[in-house]
């Protein structure tokens, strides 16, 4: 049977077929929906974990203990879970274990474009990069049986076209060989420095024949169109080279992006009179043939910027322009991304600006915190960093300046690595006010449970973590639970707390206004009694605009009536109507 | 010969739904088909993407300018930054409802004045009120299945293909709503 899937659901599917036993991963964009997929599946233990890095020790042990196992996070979140990867490739595994990261070439939804294929050389593993849905949901079940072959975890690399795009899929049936034998080995799992430094020679070994492996596996495929010119290329690139050329070029589509093959390489590219490297962001395919004095054209033709496309393809290797079209003969506004209507978050920036103060942001919905007309957040460089480095922008600038700072950070971004900044706060004497964006859910990822909303990943209630308890038991003293939404007392509440020389918490508590249970009824509309003073357009919420005829208005359509407009108009000219 | 349908509209008017009601009617039709989407920060009410492409074989799921053989735009301004993918000989359905982008709210740029106009002139193009469809269909929300019933019109697919699509792919809850959406589009 074939069913159109999500590359993402897709792998989901490939983990299913292959019996894994347990999943733990932190969301992120890209790679959410396999997760989310696996819950379909009973057989299956499914986890959302604290980050990346607890996530994949999860898996590892998971492994050890002789079930098939998977981790999966978006680029950004390998690098939190790095750690554990470089030593476990050492270890090597007992079930089966895949780590699949997503790539986010473009970045639609990502702070950098870092390529993760540097990774599987870095950590002496292997990595292997589908192409479309049918190959996400292959070669993730191949991954296991490839793990425990060559005893190494596995890489899948996927990037958000890949992950995005829903294609159809060969449904097959569950295979579970039960679990491995579970035997203690200091030698193998011990990674104290004399048993690591046998493991390291393992490892060297295991990349030749992973290397070996590579030169004949059905990953790595040629099709030769009698062409002299050549194209070695994996992953999505491979899908645009094939739409923009067809058969007028031969092809070396590796599967298998590490190791990568020499012999195979070295054969194609006698072969042709010319020969390219297709591939998204940096030269890896492309330095690797370079090494073994292959001359290909990569980079010099083709950018390490974003994404690629046919058209830009065609232009490269053929000498094609694209299709003829319409142009737009002015300037047009954009539509960036922008808070919802209703959120919890607006009304935090809101007070934030009126205040004048510098704020250090995170990784979330309330990164667009940062556009206008709210212009609020000053710095956001990963999970976790609107802590920490508020202590060091504190430490550098001295206190007066920390008056004037607040870091703001999500509940779920906080769990996973906003804590730890925290306690370096208190334990480095800093007087930091850290304002938690308590919105009871993760949002930007599209509504994940996490450790602080009382529910698993398959919604059974679970212990909540008390984020009020949990900033005391660091040693914060003073944590001050307010809702955004009452404008006055949360200005009051940020107004003494930065004044503070001491460390401080405030919980910006109101849920998500896409939760199910949040039901904002009604709308707002303006009545005559409006001065034009445009405060609520202040709020920079989608729903208020100002009309042809210069009047402030609200549509309907997006108003899911909050209020929030109501609270800060300063003439009552904005009703609630049910 | 593949053909290639963008979906353009601002996050939140359930583009993704329109795009797995067409990616699954293709497929009963026994084509190849693929359906890129967008997800994540993009969704927060900015513009949004989604291509479906199919036919015998389709490579890449990304459709570029000039190639687009339908459009189907949600909003006017989205209809316009999307006018350049429009393949020669393509047609575009817009619906007329017009949702100022944040960069018109802060007062930064005008929202553009001469859409309707423009569109008319350069290409094919079909207004439609979408919106009020939906509402008398007994949800506004249902903007994005009246757009469907629009286009399903100038396909070759057979209605019955799309009714058993939009009975498997919405919610049984809002069935009714939708397939009456579907009605209004289709038979307008």
């Amino acid at each position: 049977m074939k069913k159109l899937l999500l590359g993402n659901a897709a792998v989901a599917q490939g983990a299913y077929e292959a019996g894994v036993r347990v999943v733990a991963s932190y969301p992120g964009t890209p790679s959410t929906e396999i997760t989310e997929n696996i819950v379909k599946y009973d057989e299956i233990y499914a986890e959302w974990s604290p980050n990346e890095k607890v996530a994949a020790e999860v898996a590892i042990g998971a492994s050890i203990g002789g079930g098939r196992a998977m981790s999966c996070m978006k680029h950004v979140g390998l690098n939190v879970m790095a750690d554990p990867v470089f030593t476990v490739s050492y270890t090597g595994v007992n079930g089966g274990l895949l780590f699949c990261v997503a790539d986010d070439p473009g970045m639609h939804s990502s702070q950098n474009e870092q390529d993760s294929r540097h990774y599987a050389k870095a950590s002496k593993t292997a990595m292997l990069e589908p192409s479309d849905s049918q190959e996400c949901k292959e070669f993730t079940r191949r991954a296991f049986e490839l793990s425990e072959k060559f005893d190494t975890p596995f890489f899948l690399r996927l990037s958000t076209r890949v992950s995005h795009s829903q294609s159809l899929v060969e449904i097959g049936n569950r295979q579970d060989d039960g679990l491995k034998p579970y035997e203690k080995s200091v030698p193998k799992y011990v990674m104290m420095p004399a048993m690591a430094v046998k493991r390291h020679v393992v490892v060297e070994e295991r990349t030749k024949k992973l290397i070996e492996f590579a030169e004949n596996c059905e990953f790595n495929k040629i099709e030769d169109n009698g062409s002299k010119i050549g194209v070695i290329t994996a992953g999505i690139s491979y899908m645009y080279a094939k739409e923009a050329l067809g058969d007028k070029v031969n092809y070396l589509k590796l599967g298998m992006v590490y190791p990568l093959p020499e012999k195979l390489i070295l054969d194609f590219a006698k072969t042709v009179d010319k020969l390219y490297v297709i591939e998204e962001l940096d030269p890896f395919i492309e330095e690797h043939c370079k090494a073994l004095g292959i001359d290909v054209i990569g980079k010099d033709a083709f950018t390490m910027l974003g994404e690629y496309t046919p058209a830009m393809i065609k232009k490269a290797v053929l000498g094609k322009d694209s299709p003829e079209f319409s142009e737009i003969s002015e300037t047009i506004p954009q539509r960036p991304p922008v808070l919802c209507p209703g959120c919890p978050h607006r009304a935090t920036f809101y007070v934030l600006k009126k205040l004048g103060l510098v704020v250090s942001g995170d990784i979330g919905c309330y990164t667009l915190g940062a556009a206008a007309p709210l212009s609020s957040v000053d710095t956001t460089i990963c999970m976790g960093a609107s802590v920490s480095a508020a202590l060091g922008m504190a430490k550098a600038r001295g206190t007066e300046f920390n008056k004037k700072l607040v870091s703001v950070i999500g509940d779920s971004t906080f769990i996973h690595s906003g804590i730890t900044g925290l306690i370096d706060i208190v334990y480095n004497k800093g007087a930091n006010t850290v304002i938690i964006l308590d919105n009871s859910i993760t949002g930007m990822t599209g509504h994940q449970d996490n450790p602080t909303t009382g529910y698993t990943i398959r919604g059974e209630e679970t212990k909540q973590v008390d984020l009020l308890a949990l900033c005391k038991a660091v040693g914060v003293e003073h944590v001050t639970v307010a809702d955004p939404f009452d404008l006055k007392n949360f200005e009051k509440v940020v107004k003494e707390e930065v004044e503070r020389n001491e460390p401080s918490v405030i919980i910006a508590q109101r849920p998500c206004a896409l939760l199910k249970r949040v039901k904002y009824t009604g709308h707002c509309t303006i009545t005559d009694k409006c001065k034009k003073c445009k405060m609520c357009m202040k709020l920079g919420c989608p729903a208020i605009s100002e009309g042809k005829d210069g009047n402030v208005k609200i549509d309907l359509t997006q108003c899911n009536g909050c209020g929030l407009c109501v609270n800060v108009c300063p003439f009552d000219a904005i009703k609630k109507e049910d | 010969m593949n053909k290639s349908v963008m979906i353009v509209g601002v996050g939140g008017q359930g583009t993704l739904l329109a795009s797995r009601i067409l990616g699954n009617t293709v497929i009963s039709e026994g084509f190849d088909v693929k359906v890129s989407e967008v997800h994540g920060m993009s969704q927060r009410g900015g513009s949004v993407v989604t291509y479906v492409k199919y036919g015998d074989k389709v490579f890449s799921p990304i459709i570029e300018k000039g190639e687009a053989d339908i459009i189907l735009a949600f909003e006017m301004l989205e209809a316009y930054r999307a006018m350049t993918y429009l393949k020669k000989g393509g047609k575009i359905i817009v619906n007329t409802q017009e949702i100022d982008p944040m960069p018109v709210i802060t007062g930064a740029m005008e929202y553009p004045q001469t859409i309707e106009k423009t569109l008319s002139e350069k290409v094919d193009v079909q207004f439609v009120d979408a919106l009020s469809l939906a509402e008398k269909a007994g949800n506004f929300k249902a903007v994005n299945v009246v757009l469907i019933g629009v286009m399903a019109k100038s396909t070759d697919i057979p209605y019955e293909k799309w009714i058993e699509t939009i009975k498997t792919t919405v919610p049984p809850k809002f069935l009714e709503v939708n397939l009456k959406a579907f009605e209004l589009g289709y038979n307008l």
